[in-house]
């Protein structure tokens, strides 16, 4: 799905967090939102999520206005950066959440959710930790169970918030991987926000990099990752690339 | 180095005291207890057999001692579930919500703690009483407030009013809004993720909240004298009668009343002890998150 925004800004009462951006995301494309703390990224993932409104400006999808679409008819994936699994729920029910809340009409049988949640238990390559509860998992574990979660309610797009942010780096190494290969096998529109550029280099198609100002956060250059290493479009993109 | 010498006994943990600082401690908490909590207990239950189980029978078996024990769990039954859900509303809007004058809202439920009770029943009787406007118009249509059931419903209600969203205040805060996101992210209404997410989260703490409630609108006395008119068999809950027995130099009465009260505490105290036991394995996943 084509994701356009157009003019987004936002304000937290008095404070600015994102100053007028427009950007316009390709369908299919996986893409890193990448800056500084304070830049505005984890604002726009949510406002694309519908879990923000933004002050001003449009989002479309494949051209439709959606910025009046609640966060439950936005349908994104959004793997949160502490994962927000449900704590009192096992890796079976957390997955099948979203099939369940579904209206009674849209709402597959039993067995059919049971067979959905198996099949991404196989994706995320865990196909033995259904029954067990988020605590009894590993960082890794958690964030990939996160991201089987996302994709059970077959999202339009999949948000990400930092998602390797709390890993060390092997398993981040590894989970990178993972969600390239999850990315490719499904087509979805991805967004993802990181603050660390090796990951938006090395894993997105293309790379956004935002910086913190007085009138909230904008957007730097759009890209290519190689083009924005050959050509920083400012200073701030040669620096924060470099570091 | 000269003052460190090679140490060849046990080996205490460095957060442990010395065997002598230890028993001092302990005992000193041993002491208070049963000087504060234990021996008054034992006291009340000596007084109301003291002269044999028979005379503490009879004395709780009259129509105005049944009437109190009725009145008193009728109150705590209409003001315990009405607390939980106002409590958990005022929570959810408290933690869930940013808004201005979120720091008043949270003093105006901890007024209750501050006023005193008698203060609070006083209130209620300016308001409800038969000489203002809202109360002349009650009883002039037959629904008296004051010195009737819903006067003493509302005092306790005033009175108990924190202990819930007290309790859930801080255990919703380090919960913080993710799950309830996710939920509505993967399409849940706000309904449902309440039910779902929300409430599952909070179920200890709304637990203690309530049997907390519970116990304190059993037992509550100050708010309760001023707007109950203490008619014996009608508006005299089981504080009261006790009170108004022990005035009367009927001890028996008085003490008997005042073990039964207890009971219905321990009772309490009991049940959530149960419930701990058997879902601990829960209670630990749910607070190592």
């Amino acid at each position: 799905m084509h994701i356009e925004i157009d003019e987004i800004s936002k304000q937290f009462g008095t404070t600015a967090a994102l100053a007028p951006v427009s950007l316009s995301i390709p369908s299919g494309a996986l893409v890193a939102l990448l800056g500084p703390s304070g830049s505005g990224k984890t604002t726009l993932l949510r406002i694309l999520g519908g879990l923000e409104f933004p002050t001003s400006g449009r989002v479309r999808f494949d051209g439709v206005d959606a910025t009046g679409l609640t966060v439950q008819e936005r349908r994104a994936g959004f793997v949160f950066q502490s994962y927000a699994l449900f704590r009192h729920m096992t890796v079976f029910e957390n997955i099948a959440y979203g099939l369940k809340a579904r209206p009674r009409a849209s709402r597959p049988p039993k067995a059919e959710i049971a067979r959905r949640v198996q099949k991404l238990l196989e994706l995320i390559q865990l196909p033995e930790i259904g029954p067990r509860y988020p605590t009894q998992l590993s960082g890794g574990q958690r964030q990939r169970v996160a991201l089987a979660r996302a994709l059970a309610i077959e999202p339009r797009m999949l948000l990400l918030d930092e998602p390797f942010g709390a890993l060390d780096a092997k398993v981040r190494k590894e989970l990178r991987q993972g969600l390239r290969d999850i990315h490719d096998e499904t087509g979805l529109t991805t967004v993802f926000v990181t603050h660390d550029q090796d990951e938006a280099m090395e894993l997105a198609d293309l790379v956004v990099v935002m910086s913190g100002s007085q009138t909230g956060g904008r957007i730097e250059q759009i890209g290519k990752p190689a083009d924005i290493r050959a050509r920083p479009a400012s200073d701030f993109v040669r620096e924060f690339i470099s570091a | 180095m000269s003052d460190i010498t090679p140490y060849e006994g046990r080996f205490r943990s460095a957060t442990e005291e010395s065997p002598a600082a230890r028993w001092t401690m302990i005992g000193v908490a041993v002491i208070g207890l049963g000087i504060l909590v234990f021996a008054p207990l034992l006291v009340v239950f000596a007084e109301a057999l003291s002269k044999g189980w028979w005379a503490a029978i009879k004395s709780l078996g009259n129509r105005d001692a049944l009437a109190a024990i009725k009145l008193t769990l009728m109150i705590a039954a209409i003001s315990v579930p009405l607390n939980a859900a106002f409590g958990i509303a005022a929570a959810w809007f408290i933690t869930k919500f940013d808004f201005r004058g979120k720091a008043f809202l949270i003093t105006l439920i901890d007024l209750p703690f501050s006023v005193s009770p008698v203060v609070a029943g006083l209130c209620i009787v300016l308001m409800f009483g038969a000489n203002s406007w809202a109360g002349g118009w009650l009883v002039a249509n037959g629904y008296p407030i004051v010195f009737a059931l819903p006067g003493i419903a509302l005092a306790t209600m005033f009175v108990t009013f924190p202990f819930v969203a007290r309790e859930l205040i801080p255990v919703m805060v380090e919960q913080g809004r993710a799950e309830e996101e996710a939920a509505l992210t993967l399409g849940a209404s706000g309904w449902r993720t309440f039910w779902t997410v929300t409430l599952p989260n909070i179920r200890w703490a709304l637990l203690y909240g309530v049997l907390l409630c519970n116990a304190r609108a059993m037992g509550e006395f100050g708010a309760v004298a001023v707007v109950s008119g203490k008619i014996r068999g009608q508006t005299a809950t089981m504080p009261i009668t006790i009170e108004m027995s022990y005035n009367e130099y009927l001890s028996v009465a008085a003490f008997s009343m005042a073990a039964v009260l207890t009971l219905l505490a321990l009772v309490t105290l009991l049940l959530k002890t149960a419930l701990e036991i058997r879902h601990a394995d829960q209670l630990a996943s749910a607070r190592r998150h």
